[in-house]
């Protein structure tokens, strides 16, 4: 075969087909960077875990059991969900505003003049960042034991879809800040103002019932405390912890206690909704 | 031309600008321009840095909005089908665009996916290409390891992949050493030989457009001359006498008021056109009442073409800030 026999037979992919081609091909990409970056992996485990083992133990003396009957969760056991929360918020926002670095990088360009339309690359960015952000937050189920916590198999089989969804939606936001991001050097204000922020009023590190009116506002309105709080009511109904006192640590929105399927939801909407907006930023020519 | 594509087909020019303007705000980037270029040409951009070359390429490669005019490219208005013009070009940026934390096989693969180009038929091209290029037993390693002079070849392979009609080069040697520099050349021209390709390069290097099919000088976002560089360097025509006098000021008024030339100050220097350089030099040395410290002679380059159209040296601007500013940054990569 010579050179110029291909130039006859590429055929151009109808547009859906390139759509598809590629949301997968940015997808896989960064399945493939993050294996090959194992020791991001690692890197991402010693957070959550000094936050487990130091702040959490050095608080849970003071702190009894929440709830006050018997069978309530200690602190440790209270912030666990939270930490697996924290870690997918943390790899989430970073996998996306990686593409920053592909700015400065020059990859991106080779992205955009691709005839894959831009939403693609966005989409599969974002599916990207959401698989592997799942994947650390999954790495902590296996603290479970050592932090009291009992997980059956329906537990972690809800864990899945409820973490992939937190991390698609934290993804989006991700990208929707990056859109903007012309230099690598606005991570530090991503990290003060926007990821600690959602941590602090997530839940993760407290209840957020009986607050001051003002902050429960807040705290309602980071998607991380839907995404947190469906994470927690099943990780401690599996750990055998009644549901009232579950009720009582978890979220209510208009004095209704939620449930996960209705955080799940609540998710999902946020997502898709920041992820129209990513698209629509990115589609804008330079 | 090996361009089978075409044949039966109703010949259109590989890439078609009428009146072109980009404006950014206040600033007219593009004044304006019309060429075409025909399948198979070698073309070129010469001009300095923010004559309007990398604006223009970017509107060719659809990654830019022309503010008026038309272009079509491969057939297609880069405006109502840019996805079809982008499946039909490759592009290399003056910036290294590779995934630098994946292997250059990974890259190509990535490549190919997104242009839709089948497995048995980019693995055998990515290995032909690979194997003229030189980084064939490389492939498997991270980019990230590559010199800038790897890089770019893998670029080159990247940009050919998936059969484009044209390749669109933006200043492809830029930053590059002397050595580097002449050996992508090498391989460019090979690569052209070899897939009949449509090249567009945009250059401030004299000597790449001197080996071009046509050149098209570029200047404050107009195009001032477009011809083939003997054509260009024809319109000059003359032999050039350069002089280094006691006092270039005094040598220049008497060569005016006495000889009846044109002479012209450059660089510390005095350029005169003539038609036998090789006569006037032994006459000034005799007759002019400036000592002359020293004398050359040579045939016109397109750095004379451009001076002779705008009174200034490409050259001038050559090494300008942003090009050493780039130049440290990639020592950092």
């Amino acid at each position: 075969m010579t050179l110029v026999d291909v130039a006859e037979r590429v055929r151009p992919p109808s547009p859906a087909l390139r759509a598809l081609v590629g949301v997968l091909t940015l997808w896989q990409r960064d399945l493939l960077r993050f294996w090959r970056d194992r020791t991001r992996i690692t890197g991402g485990l010693a957070q959550p875990l000094l936050f487990l083992a130091i702040f959490g133990a050095g608080l849970s003396p003071w702190m009894g059991r929440l709830g006050g009957a018997t069978m309530a969760p200690d602190y440790v056991q209270f912030i666990y969900p939270g930490i697996i929360g924290m870690s997918v918020l943390f790899s989430s926002i970073f996998s996306a505003v990686s593409v920053v670095w592909d700015r400065e990088f020059g990859f991106l360009k080779e992205l955009l003049v691709a005839p894959i339309p831009r939403w693609s690359i966005v989409v599969g960015k974002a599916l990207g960042g959401s698989s592997t952000s799942m994947v650390q937050g999954l790495l902590l189920l296996v603290l479970a034991p050592f932090v009291g916590v009992d997980l059956d198999f329906r537990a972690i089989l809800l864990l899945v879809p409820l973490l992939f969804l937190l991390a698609f939606a934290l993804s989006s936001i991700g990208l929707v800040i990056a859109a903007r991001m012309r230099s690598t050097e606005g991570f530090g204000l991503v990290m003060n103002f926007l990821v600690t922020p959602l941590l602090f009023l997530s839940g993760a590190l407290y209840p957020l019932n009986n607050l001051p009116s003002w902050l429960l506002v807040l705290t309602r309105i980071d998607p991380v405390t839907y995404g947190i709080d469906a994470i927690r009511r099943v990780v401690l109904a599996a750990t055998g912890v009644p549901q009232p006192v579950i009720d009582q640590l978890g979220v209510t929105l208009f004095g209704h206690p939620l449930n996960p399927l209705v955080d799940a939801a609540i998710v999902l909407g946020l997502g898709l909704v920041l992820i129209v907006i990513a698209a629509r930023q990115f589609e804008r020519p330079e | 031309m090996r361009h089978g594509r075409q044949e039966g087909q109703v010949m259109t020019a590989a890439i078609e600008v009428r009146g072109l303007v980009k404006r950014y705000g206040e600033v007219l980037a593009v004044a304006g321009i019309d060429f075409s270029v025909e399948h198979g040409e070698f073309f070129a951009f010469l001009g300095p840095n923010g004559a309007g070359k990398t604006t223009t390429i970017s509107i060719l490669c659809t990654l830019a909005r022309p503010t008026e005019g038309t272009a079509r490219v491969a057939g297609y208005d880069v405006v109502r089908e840019p996805q079809l013009v982008r499946q039909r070009i490759g592009i290399i940026f003056q910036d290294p665009s590779l995934d630098t934390q994946l292997t250059a096989w990974e890259n190509l693969a990535l490549h190919a996916r997104v242009y839709g180009v089948p497995s048995r038929l980019w693995r055998p091209r990515a290995e032909e290409l690979l194997r003229l290029v030189e980084l064939w037993e490389r492939r498997h390693h991270l980019v990230r390891t590559f010199s800038g002079g790897m890089k770019r070849r893998l670029e080159l392979v990247r940009g050919l992949l998936h059969a484009p009609d044209i390749l669109f080069l933006d200043e492809p040697t830029i930053g590059l050493d002397p050595q580097t520099r002449r050996q992508i050349w090498s391989h460019l021209l090979t690569l052209r030989r070899e897939t009949g390709v449509t090249l567009f390069l945009t250059t401030h290097y004299l000597e790449e457009a001197e080996q071009c099919d046509r050149v098209a000088i570029i200047d404050h976002g107009k195009i001032i001359a477009l011809d083939a560089p003997h054509a260009l360097k024809a319109q000059v025509g003359k032999d050039i006498v350069v002089l280094s006098t006691d006092d270039d000021e005094r040598a220049a008024r008497e060569l005016r008021e006495r000889f009846g030339f044109a002479p012209m100050l450059v660089d510390g220097t005095i350029r005169i056109e003539t038609e036998r350089g090789d006569e006037l030099i032994p006459r000034l040395a005799r007759e002019l009442t400036v000592p002359i410290r020293s004398a050359s002679l040579r045939r016109p380059s397109l750095d004379d073409v451009f001076l002779a159209l705008t009174g200034r040296q490409i050259r001038d601007e050559e090494a300008s800030e942003l090009d050493l500013f780039r130049e440290r940054m990639r020592f950092r990569r």
